[in-house]
């Protein structure tokens, strides 16, 4: 299990654009994604769920890489990141 | 006849009859449930359906409207197919025993719910799009279709709302533009509506009622004015305004790529001013020479704290290379008077205006100064950067500040990280006091651009904020007599000199700061067009 901590920068978090790319990208790769922001967590995969945890500009969240080819994954998982939040 | 006023949410004219949708989604008559299993399947063959035109109108979006909208349809396609959706229309048709039309609905509402119950805004009307979804899904269980926008004559629009997808299927060519009793002017829809050039206006005053099915609106989509069953000689201006409106639509475009060049040659740059990387496509879309203000305070602004070197050399990087060489001037963070930030901590002051802001917080904040300037030179590498710092008033500030920059690019040089080394360093002048001093300030300045905004508040001691009325005239002489000054001070170094405030669109003063050789002018993306029409026909 790979994981990392991401601080959103894009000033409107996960709205409903990057939510839906983010949930194409989870659905392209053979690890599970996960997000946590405090108490609460979503499948990347599922998009209502994701865009249901509220992420914010400058929230910390806990990204999760489980199973698969978890290397490659986390890295794409954070090039996403870096580049669109 | 009669007028109507409403709110005028995209520009434009148009004039021709109204056609009045009522509701598109097919009501629900009373359905008989067969059984789970066969309501389960007639969900499952329309959600599939749903999501093929989702796909297609992305890809429409995709041409018609940009990558935006095309990923706005591409993610309810990704909601139309989600798990938590489907588990809610499956306990509808297995626990409550619904119909697959109304299992849809139904799940639409409870997650249509979930969203406006959050507390974020924007969150909140993403219960538009989930409801837009199952409406979707639900109108093709009835067989019913969605999508059901075709004309084959000019018409105008009457609707109570209308979704993205509605929105996007409008064609263009028959669907001059549109009323909405409900809409919002930044909504997706709004938008939607200024990117495709379609005028429409929101909240119209009074409502039409069936019977007025067909008769000949006229519509004024940045005033709202409605002008209903124009009489023959009203009809016949407002043709004329039409006409007029889209040989003036024609001409500027002419003006996107020309050489900006007076007809006795003179030229000018014309730059714009931009307030985030996203705005940096509106300049070259627009036929914009360069940025001749970015503002960099939307990286101060949008988070709980300091933003870090790296994202701000992101942000920096990304306009760089989309303005691919055309040089761009950043200036350094410029927080304080009216742009407040909490995590800044700046001391309460009787007059913000006049005191902890802009430079002098990165003068004596130097590990924040430092951050921006190490992000800004790591960055110039991507493009033709230019750095300016905002209200400078005396020699020694911006001398303090270049020691600063030669800190930074030692640091960079030992942690061997590249730069560009012939980045410029200019100065914002907009305090009396830069103007006045300005032939001292050019031999230590690479360039000066004029914040005429600022510099006027300061020169008539008058607040831009406040209703001042007639005192306050930004085309006063003390402030045209200063940016005369600084232009003849600047030329006497060989430095060139640009204006970046509201004046420098104001096109009765473009004349005036061509004769006294202004070098540059930097607008809104928008106006660009307009301003070199104006120059290219002196």
């Amino acid at each position: 299990m790979n994981s990392f901590n991401y601080i959103i920068t894009d000033e409107l978090g996960i709205h409903a654009r990057p939510a839906g790319l983010l949930c194409k990208l989870a659905k392209s790769l053979d690890s599970k994604v996960t997000l946590e922001k405090g108490e609460k967590s979503a499948d990347a995969t599922r998009v209502i769920a994701l865009m249901g945890l509220g992420v914010k500009s400058g929230d910390d969240i806990k990204i999760t890489i489980d199973g698969g080819d978890e290397e490659k994954s986390a890295a794409l998982v954070e090039a996403f990141f870096k580049e669109n939040l | 006849m009669k007028k109507i006023t409403s709110i005028g949410i995209s520009r434009g004219f148009a004039l021709a009859p109204i056609k009045i949708l009522s509701d598109l989604i097919v009501n629900a008559e009373k359905d008989i449930f067969t059984t789970a299993e066969n309501e389960w399947k007639l969900f499952k063959a329309a959600q599939a359906q749903a999501i093929e035109e989702l796909n297609n109108l992305a890809q429409k979006a995709e041409k018609d409207a940009g990558a935006d909208f095309a990923t706005l349809f591409e993610t309810h396609a990704l909601m139309a197919e989600d798990p938590d959706f489907e588990d809610a229309v499956q306990e509808g048709v297995e626990q409550s025993l619904l119909t697959a039309h109304s299992a849809v609905l139904q799940a639409g509402e409870t997650l249509a719910q979930f969203f406006e119950s959050m507390d974020d805004e924007y969150m909140r009307q993403r219960s538009a799009d989930v409801k837009d979804v199952a409406g979707r899904i639900a109108s093709i269980i009835r067989g019913g279709n969605a999508d059901a926008m075709s004309f084959d004559s000019p018409v105008i629009i009457v609707a109570d709302d209308l979704t993205p997808s509605q929105t996007i299927q409008l064609d263009k060519e028959y669907v001059k533009g549109f009323i909405l009793y409900n809409g919002t002017p930044n909504g997706h829809t709004g938008i939607l509506a200024r990117n495709l050039g379609i005028p429409a206006v929101i909240k119209p005053d009074e409502h039409f009622c069936d019977s007025d099915n067909g008769k000949i609106v006229f519509l004024d989509g940045k005033s709202g004015e409605i002008i209903f069953e124009p009489d023959t000689e009203t009809e016949q201006k407002c043709n004329e305004r039409i006409e007029k409106y889209f040989d003036e639509q024609k001409e500027l475009l002419k003006y996107k790529d020309a050489k900006t060049i007076t007809s006795d040659g003179r030229s000018v740059k014309l730059y714009c001013n931009i307030g985030k990387p996203s705005d940096a496509k509106d300049v070259i879309d627009n036929g914009g020479e360069g940025v001749g203000l970015f503002r960099s305070e939307f990286l101060y602004l949008s988070s709980a704290d300091y933003p870090d070197e790296e994202e701000q050399f992101k942000a920096y990087s990304e306009v760089l290379k989309v303005l691919n060489g055309k040089e761009v001037i950043i200036r350094t963070c410029d927080i304080g008077s009216d742009k407040r930030i909490d995590y800044f901590e700046l001391p309460e002051e009787q007059n913000p205006a006049l005191g902890t802001r802009a430079i002098r917080i990165c003068l004596d904040r130097k590990d924040m100064f430092k951050s921006q300037l190490r992000a800004l030179y790591r960055a110039s590498v991507f493009g033709k950067l230019s750095i300016m710092f905002p209200m400078i008033a005396s020699v020694w500030e911006l001398e303090e500040a270049k020691a600063v920059i030669e800190e930074v690019k030692s640091e960079l040089r030992n942690e061997n990280k590249p730069f560009d080394d012939r980045v410029k360093v200019g100065i914002m002048i907009e305090t009396p006091a830069a103007a006045v001093i300005s032939d001292e300030l050019a031999k230590i300045s690479d360039f000066f651009s004029i914040g005429s905004n600022d510099l006027t508040q300061y020169t008539l001691a008058c607040d831009r904020n406040s209703q001042l009325g007639r005192y306050f005239n930004p085309k006063h002489p003390a402030v045209l007599r200063l940016i005369e000054l600084v232009a003849q001070n600047a030329h006497k170094a060989s430095i060139p000199v640009g204006i970046c405030g509201e004046l420098a669109a104001d096109e009765d003063l473009t004349e005036f700061f061509l004769d006294i050789g202004i070098d540059e002018l930097s607008v809104s993306p928008k106006k660009i067009m307009q301003l070199r029409k104006r120059i290219n026909n002196l």
